[in-house]
C-alpha cells in the first residue's frame, strides 16, 4: 500500500479533477438548456482530439517543469515535426517509419540543444528556449508559406482519424505516453533525480545526483513529446503545417495545463496525472464555448481568468502549507 | 587503544590570500565523539569542509581509515565513509523520508527503483538509531525540525558512514529536543562510528565528547581530554588574543543624553522578551553567537522582521515599526551586514546609491538639485574616496561602499543608527575610519547600536554591551569588560566557570 501511496502522482491534488468535473457538469447543463448536446459523439471526439495534441506537448512540459526548467520552443518543434514527417513521407506508406523516425530525431536534437544551453551554458531556460524557438521560427518563416509535404495515408487513417467508439487512437496514444511519463517519474532513478533537481539543485548535487545530465535528458524527452504531437498533427492535417504549433499556442497552453494540474512552476513537485486533468479542463472549456458559439476573443478572456484563478488557489494553498 | 579513524596533519587553507587555516592537526578514533570548538571565524567550518571533501586543503594530509586520501568533491568523501550533517538541512521537503535518505543512490531491481527495499532499509536504519516510530513514507516537510535532523543523520548513515561530522547540530533545535539528539549520538558511538561534533555550546560539548580541540584564528590551540577540562579554561583558549587595534574614545558621562530608544519585552519568531534602553550619544554593542538573534534584533527595529510582541518607544513616544519605511520615518537607519545583497545597488553610481533612501521617503522630484548637494556634503564628511560621484559603486572598495551607504542614511538625519557588522569584509585601514565615523555620529547626538561578531570591535567600540543567547538577552557588560565574559555569556557557561 505504501508504495502505491508514495507515487509522485499522490500529491497531485484532485483539485484539477474536481474543477474538470464541475466544468463539464455546468457546461453540460448550460449547453442542454440552450438546446445543444455537449457529449454527442462529434463533440466528444473533437474534444479528445484537442486534448491529444495539447496533452502530448504538456506531458513533456511537465517533465522539464518538475525539473525546475521550462520549454518555450515546443510550439515551433511541433510545427517543424509536422513538416519533417510529411515531407519525408511524401505521401508514401513505405516512408512512414523513416518520416516518424526523422521527425523524432530532429525533435530530440532540439531538446538536446535546449538542455545543453540550460545546463552547460547556464542560460536561463526561459531565454534559452525562446532563443531556440526564434531560430526555428526564422527557419520556418523563411522556408515555408503554407502547408508542405504529404503525410503517409496510413498515418492519416490510423493516428489521424481512427477511433474506438468515441475515443480517438491519438487520445489513447496520449494516455500511453502519460502513463509512461508517470512510470518514469515514480519508478526510475532518473525520475527521482529529476524531482530532486527541481526541488533543490544544491541538495541533489550534494546527494550525488548529476544535475546536468538529468536536466538534459528531461529536455530531450520534452522535445520528443512535442515531436510526437507534431507527427499526430501531420496525420490529422494530411500535410506539414509550418504555423500549426504557434497558432495552437502549444507553448503557453502546455505550461498552463501543467500549472492547472498542480505542478509548481518552481519545480520539485507535481505529476503527469494532474497535467492530463489540466489538458482535459482546457479542452473541455473549449468544447463548451464552441457549443455555445461564444465569441473567440471572449473565450480567450475566460481562459485567462481561469488560469489566473487556478494559480492563485495553488499559491494560497502553498502559503498555508508553509505557515502550518 | 584502537587505530585512529581520521588523522589530519598540518592542514592549511587560504582564500584569496587570506589565511583561514594553518597547520591544523586533528585525530578521531572510532566510537569517539571529538568536539571542535572556537569562535566565529576560527576556521571550524572550513576544516569540516576539507574533511568532507568540499574543499581541497592547500597544505597537509588527510588520512582516513589508515590510508592517505585526496577527496575530489563531497561524493568522494561520502564513498569513503564520511558523512556530514549540515547546519542547514539538505532535504527535499516535498519528498518522503525514504526518498530523501536514498536520493542519488536509490536501490534498484531490474533497472527500476525498488520502492519496497527503499522503505524497508530506511525503516531499519531509523530503528537502528532508536527512531523506529518514524514512518519512512512520511513527507519530510511534515516533520518538525528535530525529526528532519534525524532524517539528515540517517541519510548520512545510509552511506555506511564511519565518520559523521555534525556541524552545530543543536542550532535549530529547541531545548527539549536536544536530549533525543544526545541519545542518537551515543548510539552512533555504540556502532563504533566516529563523530566530529562542532559546536559553540560548551554544555553539549562537555556532555557528549571525550576530547575537545580548540581552534582560534585558523590554528589549533590545544586538544584536551574532556574529563580534564574546565569551561573557563576552554573559553580562555578560545579567546586569548591581544587587543592590538586602536579604538576611538568612549563617551564621557556628560556626553550621554536622555534615553532615546526603549524596547520592552520585544519578541518575534527569533527573539523572546528582549528589553533594552539606548541613550542619545551612546554606542550600544550587541554580541552573541551567530543565530542568537543579533541581526534579528536590528532587523526587528528596522521593521524588516518586526516585533510581534512588546513595545518600542522613541524619545518617550510609542512607535510601531512595521516596515523599513515606518522605521525610517521614525528616524531609524540600518546599515546591513549583507552589503552586496542589501546595502548597495552594484550597477548604480555612487550618487544614485547615496540618494536611494532620500528619494524613497522624501517628497518631490528624484532630481539632483538641492538633495544631491546635501549628499555631496555628506560624502565629503564621511571622507569618501572615489573617482567621482558618477562612478559605479561596485568599483569601490568595501570600506568606501560602506561610507556611501552611511551617507545615504545620514541624509535622512536619523536619530537612531543600527549597524550590523559595520566592518565585515573591510580592510584594516578602512575599519578604523568606519569606527571613527560611528563614534562621531554618537558624539553628534545619535543613538547607535552596533552588532558585531568580532569581539575586539564589539568591546572596543561600545560604551556598553548586551549579549544575546537563543533570542534572549543573556546579560549586559560594561565598557572594557574582558572578552571571556562575552563568550561565557554567549555560550551559556556560568560566570564562575568563566572566571
Amino acid at each position: 500500500m505504501s508504495s502505491a501511496l508514495s507515487m509522485p502522482a499522490r500529491r497531485t491534488s484532485p483539485g484539477v479533477f474536481v474543477a474538470l468535473a464541475l466544468t463539464l457538469a455546468i457546461g453540460w447543463l448550460v449547453v442542454t438548456i440552450q438546446g445543444g448536446r455537449l457529449f454527442s459523439v462529434p463533440t466528444t471526439v473533437s474534444l479528445l482530439h484537442v486534448a491529444a495534441g495539447l496533452g502530448l506537448v504538456a506531458v513533456g512540459q511537465t517533465l522539464v517543469i518538475i525539473g525546475g526548467s521550462l520549454d518555450l520552443s515546443v510550439a515551433y518543434v511541433v510545427s517543424l515535426s509536422t513538416l519533417v514527417a510529411a515531407e519525408t513521407m511524401g505521401g508514401a506508406d513505405a516512408a512512414l517509419l523513416p518520416g516518424i523516425g526523422l521527425a523524432l530525431a530532429v525533435s530530440a536534437g532540439i531538446g538536446l540543444l535546449n538542455g545543453l544551453l540550460v545546463t552547460g551554458a547556464r542560460i536561463n531556460p526561459f531565454i534559452a528556449t525562446v532563443g531556440v524557438g526564434l531560430i526555428l521560427k526564422g527557419y520556418l518563416d523563411n522556408g515555408y508559406d503554407g502547408p508542405a509535404g504529404k503525410t503517409a495515408p496510413s498515418l492519416v487513417r490510423s493516428l489521424g482519424y481512427q477511433r474506438i467508439g468515441p475515443v480517438p487512437v491519438s487520445f489513447l496514444l496520449l494516455l500511453g505516453v502519460a502513463a509512461a511519463a508517470w512510470f518514469v517519474l515514480a519508478r526510475t532513478r532518473f525520475g527521482h533525480h529529476l524531482i530532486a533537481v527541481g526541488g533543490d539543485p544544491e541538495v541533489a548535487k550534494l546527494s550525488g545526483v548529476r544535475n546536468g545530465r538529468v536536466l538534459v535528458t528531461a529536455h530531450v524527452l520534452c522535445s520528443l513529446c512535442a515531436g510526437l504531437a507534431g507527427i499526430y498533427l501531420a496525420g490529422r492535417l494530411g500535410s506539414g503545417a509550418p504555423r500549426v504549433g504557434t497558432e495552437g499556442l502549444y507553448d503557453l497552453e502546455s505550461i498552463a495545463a501543467v500549472v492547472l494540474g498542480g505542478t509548481a512552476l518552481a519545480g520539485g513537485t507535481g505529476g503527469v496525472a494532474g497535467t492530463v486533468g489540466g489538458v482535459l479542463l482546457l479542452a473541455g472549456i473549449d468544447a463548451i464555448f464552441n457549443q455555445l458559439a461564444v465569441d473567440a476573443f471572449f473565450k480567450q478572456v475566460i481562459r485567462g481568468v481561469i488560469i489566473i484563478a487556478a494559480v492563485a488557489v495553488y499559491a494560497q494553498r502553498a502559503r498555508r502549507k508553509a505557515v502550518s | 587503544m584502537s587505530e585512529p579513524l581520521l588523522v589530519l596533519r598540518g592542514i592549511g587553507k587560504s582564500f584569496l590570500g587570506v589565511r583561514v587555516l594553518e597547520d591544523v592537526d586533528l585525530e578521531v578514533r572510532p566510537g569517539e565523539v571529538h568536539a571542535v570548538v572556537g569562535e566565529n571565524g576560527a576556521g571550524k567550518s572550513t576544516l569540516m569542509k576539507i574533511i568532507s571533501g568540499a574543499y581541497a586543503p592547500d597544505e597537509g594530509t588527510v588520512e582516513f581509515a589508515g590510508a592517505p586520501r585526496v577527496f575530489h568533491g563531497p561524493r568522494d568523501a561520502q564513498r569513503a565513509g564520511i558523512g556530514i550533517v549540515h547546519q542547514e538541512f539538505n532535504l527535499l521537503p516535498e519528498r518522503t523520508v525514504a526518498e530523501n535518505v536514498f536520493l542519488g543512490r536509490e536501490p534498484r531491481r531490474r533497472g527500476l527503483v525498488d520502492r519496497g527495499a527503499m522503505l524497508r532499509r530506511t525503516a531499519a536504519l531509523l530503528a537502528s538509531v532508536g527512531e523506529g516510530s518514524l514512518p519512512p513514507g512520511t513527507r519530510v516537510g511534515q516533520l518538525g525540525v528535530a525529526r528532519q535532523q534525524i532524517v539528515e543523520i540517517v541519510k548520512a548513515l545510509a552511506l555506511d558512514a564511519r565518520l559523521l561530522i555534525m556541524d552545530e547540530p543543536t542550532a535549530a533545535l529547541a531545548d527539549h529536543e536536544v536530549g533525543r539528539l544526545y541519545a542518537l549520538v551515543r548510539r552512533l558511538q555504540q556502532h563504533n562510528i566516529g563523530v566530529l561534533y562542532v559546536s559553540h555550546r560548551l554544555t553539549e560539548v562537555f556532555d557528549l565528547s571525550s576530547r575537545i580541540t580548540v581552534l582560534k584564528d585558523g590554528r589549533r590551540v590545544t586538544t584536551v581530554n574532556t574529563a580534564q577540562a574546565s569551561a573557563g579554561q576552554l573559553v580562555r583558549h578560545m579567546v586569548g588574543r591581544e587587543l592590538s587595534s586602536y579604538y576611538p574614545e568612549r563617551a564621557t558621562p556628560d556626553e550621554l543624553g536622555p534615553v532615546r530608544l526603549t524596547v520592552r519585552a520585544g519578541g518575534n519568531g527569533k527573539l523572546r522578551g528582549v528589553s533594552l534602553q539606548l541613550r542619545a550619544g551612546e554606542v550600544l554593542g550587541v554580541g552573541g553567537l551567530r543565530g542568537a538573534g543579533r541581526s534579528a534584533l536590528a532587523r526587528a527595529l528596522f521593521g524588516i522582521a518586526p516585533f510581534t510582541t512588546g513595545a518600542v518607544t522613541i524619545d518617550g513616544k510609542p512607535v510601531r515599526l512595521r516596515s523599513p519605511r515606518a522605521a525610517m520615518r521614525a528616524g531609524i537607519a540600518y546599515v546591513t551586514e549583507d552589503r552586496k545583497g542589501e546595502g548597495i545597488v552594484a550597477g548604480l553610481s555612487v550618487l544614485d546609491n547615496a540618494l536611494l533612501a532620500s528619494r524613497a521617503v522624501g517628497p518631490g522630484w528624484a532630481g539632483r538639485g538641492a538633495r544631491a548637494a546635501r549628499i555631496r556634503d555628506l560624502l565629503a564628511a564621511v571622507e569618501l574616496r572615489a573617482a567621482g560621484e558618477d562612478q559605479e559603486i561596485r568599483f569601490l572598495s568595501g570600506g568606501n561602499q560602506q561610507k556611501v551607504v552611511l551617507a545615504r542614511w545620514l541624509a535622512l538625519g536619523p536619530r537612531i543608527l543600527l549597524f550590523d557588522e559595520p566592518t565585515r569584509g573591510i580592510d584594516v585601514g578602512s575599519k578604523s575610519a568606519i569606527h571613527d565615523l560611528v563614534r562621531r555620529l554618537a558624539r553628534d547626538g545619535a543613538a547607535v547600536l552596533v552588532v558585531s561578531s568580532e569581539l575586539p570591535e564589539l568591546l572596543g567600540l561600545s560604551d556598553r554591551v548586551v549579549v544575546l543567547r537563543d533570542g534572549r538577552i543573556a546579560g549586559e557588560l560594561p565598557a572594557g569588560a574582558p572578552e571571556e565574559d562575552v563568550v561565557a555569556l554567549a555560550v551559556g557557561a556560568t560566570r564562575e566557570a568563566a572566571g
